[in-house]
């Protein structure tokens, strides 16, 4: 008897409590930069591709829906060829985005993504690419890693000695 | 045996080994670095640093590196107290100060044991905040990357391709905290086996090229057991699979035959799986659109309204795969596609090999030899791993010496120093081959001197056999000695093969192994491909009678099974064979002149897409499994020929049954894969890892619901992740990968013990059992070639590169083909008047012109020979023991503008 009146108090109670939820979709409720929404893949600050085609989100996605291939361009610098989502698997759980070494895979704030055809839910690089940095403004992969790109030699990087001379008879 | 305690567990160890190579053969984690099974200790690293107590009281211990300190009796160790552990994470720290910031673009990541060894050492942090070292890379050919950055010092590189496999041109450079390992300038690394750095280096300097360019990481490939179709060895591989495309190829360790190391053109010659020449459709003369139904119904009319249909095999197809062909038009009507001196000289092989008496060793036993005579061959171009092998054989000499001064065998630059102590080699030959730096003798010769050569040895160790007559006081003498050496020998082995082309070359290889004493001696043959041996233990027919029975009128229809008959024989032969058939069905995976000439073509899938199984040169049936699945409509060739109705095979494994019952010599072949009795029932095994990613991604582009994986019917492996690996044998693993070791070098974890056989047995069947009777003297002993004035012949010399058909189309071997030239001695070339680079006519005796090269001299080539290239399609006018006459050309002429190709 005590505890379904208390229920009834609790319910009446809640009529003049301030709502959780909101009226979505005439409503949007602000989400924080870090919320795991739809993927995208940003470009370092140089404008570059930031994406190397590592392969370490495609192996660290539980639900294997990343794919992708390494290709290279005349200078050395590895990017993939082709990058797909398959969003229609994705979870969103962002281990791509832990994964990512070079801060290039990344999760957005904008969880709208519905379609009718499920073929639409399949994201290719170029739906992908943005043109910005994303959340990570200064990163930059190759200013640190030692290989050779277009604008940058042996020895170029940050906290590298210029390269060895090996033929020298000096100590 | 010797009891040794580690971290107070007993253990039994082999005596005389090093304590890193015991642990590891106990299966104990500890890191290590410069040690190698095969190349021993050299204590560059120091990373494998364990404690040494004194006695069973000492509480202390010292601190030893494992790979440098010999096992005793009672000794007690540990690995993981605290400073043991601590050095090595200490050490890992300082290797890894320089190392940059690229795994990520590195393709050694996810199979890189400098990662392995970091993990497991505990180093996860890097603490170093000072400027890094930096070297310049170096172009280092079609095969390899080089990024010395990341480069530990390790000294693997140079200790293999130097002192292992005897090459010339890497060299370490520089000094203290700065060594380079490179080139003197930049260029192709020129040794055969370069491509064994990629597998050796623990790091990521030295990486496959031709993998890189379309680089996929470990875990991403699907992977199955395979053998190398490229030589007569049968080397193990593993090749790997993404994308429905064939990535590398990389060593698949077995205890008996390639061990640790592959050949170049085993290595990359892969490309031709992914050539644009593949056939993958399969096309009717006349018709534009065909399908699978419409060829195979095609296919099946022919044979219904055929007056009669020959079979030609090949030696590049499986057994299965000409059993198939043989029982389709029956024992008389199937030849085995190879041209009559070819076939004549297997057979000779055949009779000897299982007749004979003799062992035929495998390449672990080549390197056992302690004196080896080779006949006729260049090995390091005709079956390039059995040159490695025979590189570590002369090695025997300084091991007995060590084994005296009691220096352990791992201990190897402690036996380096011992100085330039070899066993005996013997090299006859055409011409200087690759393994003359390390033959205490050669002799170079026509083949019918090669042959003689070889019957006055055999009778200088054996009176009763046949002595040629006339030999120089030169060769008698040389004789004599190679003879003595010999008969001193207690593990003798006679090399020979096929690269001559003469029987009598064969015999008097079989003459010398007969006529020596020892019990332990082998005989060892290289053949021209990698079924050669099996197809010749079909016992066909030859391919001339091929051609008559067609040119004769006796059948009408012909299936050509993976088979270039233009690479046979001559030009105007094959071309008036198949004009006069009246329907030519060649069953091939590239496209090819037999394949233009054909009325049906079918499209066949390679080793990496079909199963099958070879026999190699020793002798061992092995079996090989589709890497992936083959693209529709492209089939195994075994499939074509047995889908049609009154085929009473529907899988392989009866197939391979059939065969093996219809052949004595084969019945063991069904023994050629592992037993898979143990296997989880129901499950197969894997031919994905466990980490494979994408699979719900990779076919999203064309239908985003996901096929299912695609069955296999036939092997006890699955296109898939799923399955059970926990009890699989190790020779069938298709990955090689242990808990914490993803590099290749996890293959400790499977052997025996380290650098022994794989638990649970190598791979294959050996169906010779060497028999006691010995077959009678060969007598017939050619006359000794006397050059004829104005006439060469001509004498194809193999070409690790140049000479075999398949990886010919594989883009990367195209840089390293030798020079489109043919040799001269340079007394002929004097005589010509022509000085190298010059280009000549080459003209039958009718003075006929046929070709146009430039000349190079080669010194130790005798006269009146001509060499060309052996294999490639440029010299294909030109055939083995043909005579030409030989003109000056004008040298304003383009070179070759003329040759009729």
């Amino acid at each position: 008897m005590f505890s379904q009146l208390r229920s009834l108090w609790e319910v009446l109670r809640h009529t003049f409590i301030k709502h959780d939820t909101v009226e979505y979709p005439e409503q949007k409720p602000a989400l924080f930069p870090r919320y795991r929404g739809r993927i995208i893949l940003t470009r370092d600050p140089d404008g570059e591709e930031r994406c190397v085609a590592c392969n370490l989100c495609a192996v660290a996605c539980p639900v294997d829906c990343i794919a992708l291939q390494k290709t290279e361009d005349e200078h050395g610098r590895w990017y993939p060829e082709f990058f797909r989502i398959n969003f229609s698997r994705c979870i969103m759980c962002g281990f791509c985005e832990e994964a990512c070494p070079t801060n290039a895979i990344q999760l957005t704030p904008d969880f709208e993504m519905c379609e009718y055809d499920r073929q639409n839910m399949v994201y290719e690089k170029q739906h992908l690419l943005i043109d910005g940095t994303g959340k990570y403004h200064d990163y930059n992969f190759y200013r640190v890693a030692g290989m050779t790109i277009g604008n940058k030699a042996k020895g170029q990087a940050e906290n590298e000695y210029p390269p060895v001379n090996v033929k020298t008879l000096l100590p | 045996m010797a009891r040794i305690e580690i971290d107070g567990q007993s253990y039994d160890v082999q005596d005389g080994d090093n304590l890193l190579s015991s642990c590891l053969s106990l299966g104990l984690d500890l890191p290590y670095f410069c040690w190698h099974p095969a190349m021993g200790s050299a204590g560059a690293c120091r990373q494998c640093a364990i404690i040494q107590y004194k006695d069973a009281e000492d509480q202390r211990g010292r601190l030893v590196m494992a790979c440098m300190t010999p096992v005793k009796e009672a000794m007690r160790i540990s690995i993981d107290a605290e400073q043991a552990r601590q050095f090595r994470s200490d050490n890992i720290e300082l290797l890894m100060t320089n190392h940059p910031h690229d795994c990520p673009v590195c393709e050694e990541g996810g199979e890189c044991h400098l990662q392995d060894m970091t993990v497991m050492t505990g180093h996860t942090f890097r603490r170093y905040r000072g400027r890094k070292r930096t070297h310049n890379n170096q172009n280092l050919g079609p095969f390899i990357n080089h990024e010395m950055n990341r480069c530990i010092a390790c000294y693997r590189c140079v200790r293999f391709y130097d002192e292992y496999a005897g090459g010339k041109d890497l060299q370490v450079l520089g000094m203290h905290n700065n060594v380079y390992f490179g080139r003197f300038e930049d260029g192709a690394l020129e040794n055969e086996f370069s491509g064994n750095l990629v597998e050796v280096c623990p790091t990521g300097v030295f990486t496959d090229k031709t993998f890189s360019a379309r680089y996929t990481r470990k875990w991403d490939l699907q992977t199955a057991p395979s053998i190398c179709i490229h030589c007569s060895l049968g080397c193990n591989t593993a090749p790997g699979e993404r994308y429905g495309e064939l990535r590398r190829i990389i060593n698949r360790y077995h205890g008996e035959i390639n061990g640790y190391f592959l050949c170049d053109r085993g290595r990359f010659g892969y490309g031709f799986v992914n050539s644009q020449k593949r056939i993958v459709m399969p096309g009717i003369k006349g018709q534009t659109e065909t399908t699978a139904e419409i060829a195979e119904n095609h296919f099946r009319n022919l044979l219904k309204y055929a007056k009669s249909v020959i079979g030609i095999g090949s030696p590049r197809a499986s057994l299965e795969a000409n059993f198939a062909l043989r029982s389709l038009v029956g024992e008389a009507n199937f030849f085995l596609g190879l041209e009559d001196a070819e076939h004549t000289l297997l057979n000779a092989i055949v009779e000897i090999l299982f007749n004979g008496g003799i062992r035929s060793p495998s390449l672990r036993e080549t390197e056992q030899a302690d004196a080896v005579l080779i006949m006729g061959e260049d090995v390091t171009h005709s079956a390039p791993r059995l040159a490695l092998s025979l590189r570590q054989a002369v090695r025997n000499a300084s091991f007995d010496m060590a084994h005296k001064m009691h220096i352990p065998l791992w201990q190897d630059a402690a036996i380096r120093q011992l100085g330039p102590i070899r066993s005996p080699l013997f090299i006859a030959s055409i011409c200087s081959t690759r393994l003359d730096d390390v033959a205490t003798g050669t002799y170079q010769g026509s083949p019918d001197d090669i042959a003689r050569f070889g019957f006055a040895i055999a009778h200088c160790l054996d009176e009763s056999a046949a002595e040629p007559v006339d030999l120089s006081e030169d060769e008698k003498s040389l004789a004599r000695s190679i003879a003595k050496a010999l008969k001193q020998a207690q593990r003798p082995l006679i090399v020979s093969g096929t690269s001559c082309l003469s029987v009598a070359v064969i015999q008097a290889a079989y003459n010398v192994a007969k006529a020596l004493p020892a019990q332990d001696k082998q005989l060892t043959f290289t053949l021209p491909e990698c079924n050669s041996l099996g197809l010749a233990i079909m016992n066909g027919r030859p391919l001339q009678q091929a051609f008559d029975s067609i040119n004769d009128g006796l059948a009408d229809t012909v299936v050509i099974l993976e088979n270039d008959l233009y690479r046979r024989a001559s030009h105007q032969s094959v071309d008036g064979f198949l004009e006069k058939a009246a329907h030519v069905v060649v069953i091939d995976n590239l496209e090819n002149q037999t394949v233009g000439r054909a009325e049906l073509v079918l499209p066949a899938a390679t080793f990496a897409e079909s199963e099958g199984t070879l026999v190699n040169n020793e002798g061992r049936a092995q079996r090989y499994f589709p890497v992936y699945p083959a693209a529709d409509p492209i089939r195994g060739s075994w499939q074509w020929l047995t889908r049609l109705e009154n085929s009473q095979w529907r899988h392989h494994h009866a197939l391979t049954a059939a065969c093996a019952s219809a052949f004595p010599y084969l019945a063991a072949i069904v023994h050629a894969a592992p037993q898979t009795d143990n296997i989880i029932k129901g499950s197969k095994i894997p031919r994905q890892p466990h980490r494979y990613s994408g699979r719900t991604a990779m076919h999203a582009n064309i239908k985003v619901s996901e096929p299912g994986q695609p069955q296999d019917m036939e092997t006890p492996f699955a296109f898939s992740m799923e399955g059970a690996m926990a009890h699989v044998q190790p020779a069938l693993l298709p990955v090689i990968w242990a808990p914490g070791w993803n590099s290749n070098q996890a293959i400790n974890k499977f052997q025996q013990e380290t650098g022994g056989h794989l638990r649970d047995g190598d791979a294959g069947a050996r169906l010779i059992k060497p028999s006691g009777s010995h077959l009678p003297w060969f007598g017939h002993i050619p006359p000794a070639f006397e050059p004829e004035p104005g006439l060469w012949r001509i004498m194809s010399l193999p070409h690790i590169f140049g000479s075999e058909e398949l990886s010919l189309q594989s883009t990367p071997l195209a840089e390293r083909l030798p020079d489109l030239c043919v040799l001269l001695n340079p007394q002929d070339a004097e005589s010509l008047g022509v000085d190298p680079g010059d280009p000549i006519e080459i003209c039958d005796p009718a003075r006929n012109f046929l070709l146009k090269f430039p000349v190079n001299i080669e010194k130790t080539l005798p006269r009146g020979l001509l060499g060309i290239t052996a294999g490639r399609p440029e010299f294909q006018p030109l055939k083995f023991l043909d005579q030409v006459t030989l003109n000056k050309a004008n040298p304003e002429q383009q070179p070759n503008s003329e040759a009729p190709l």
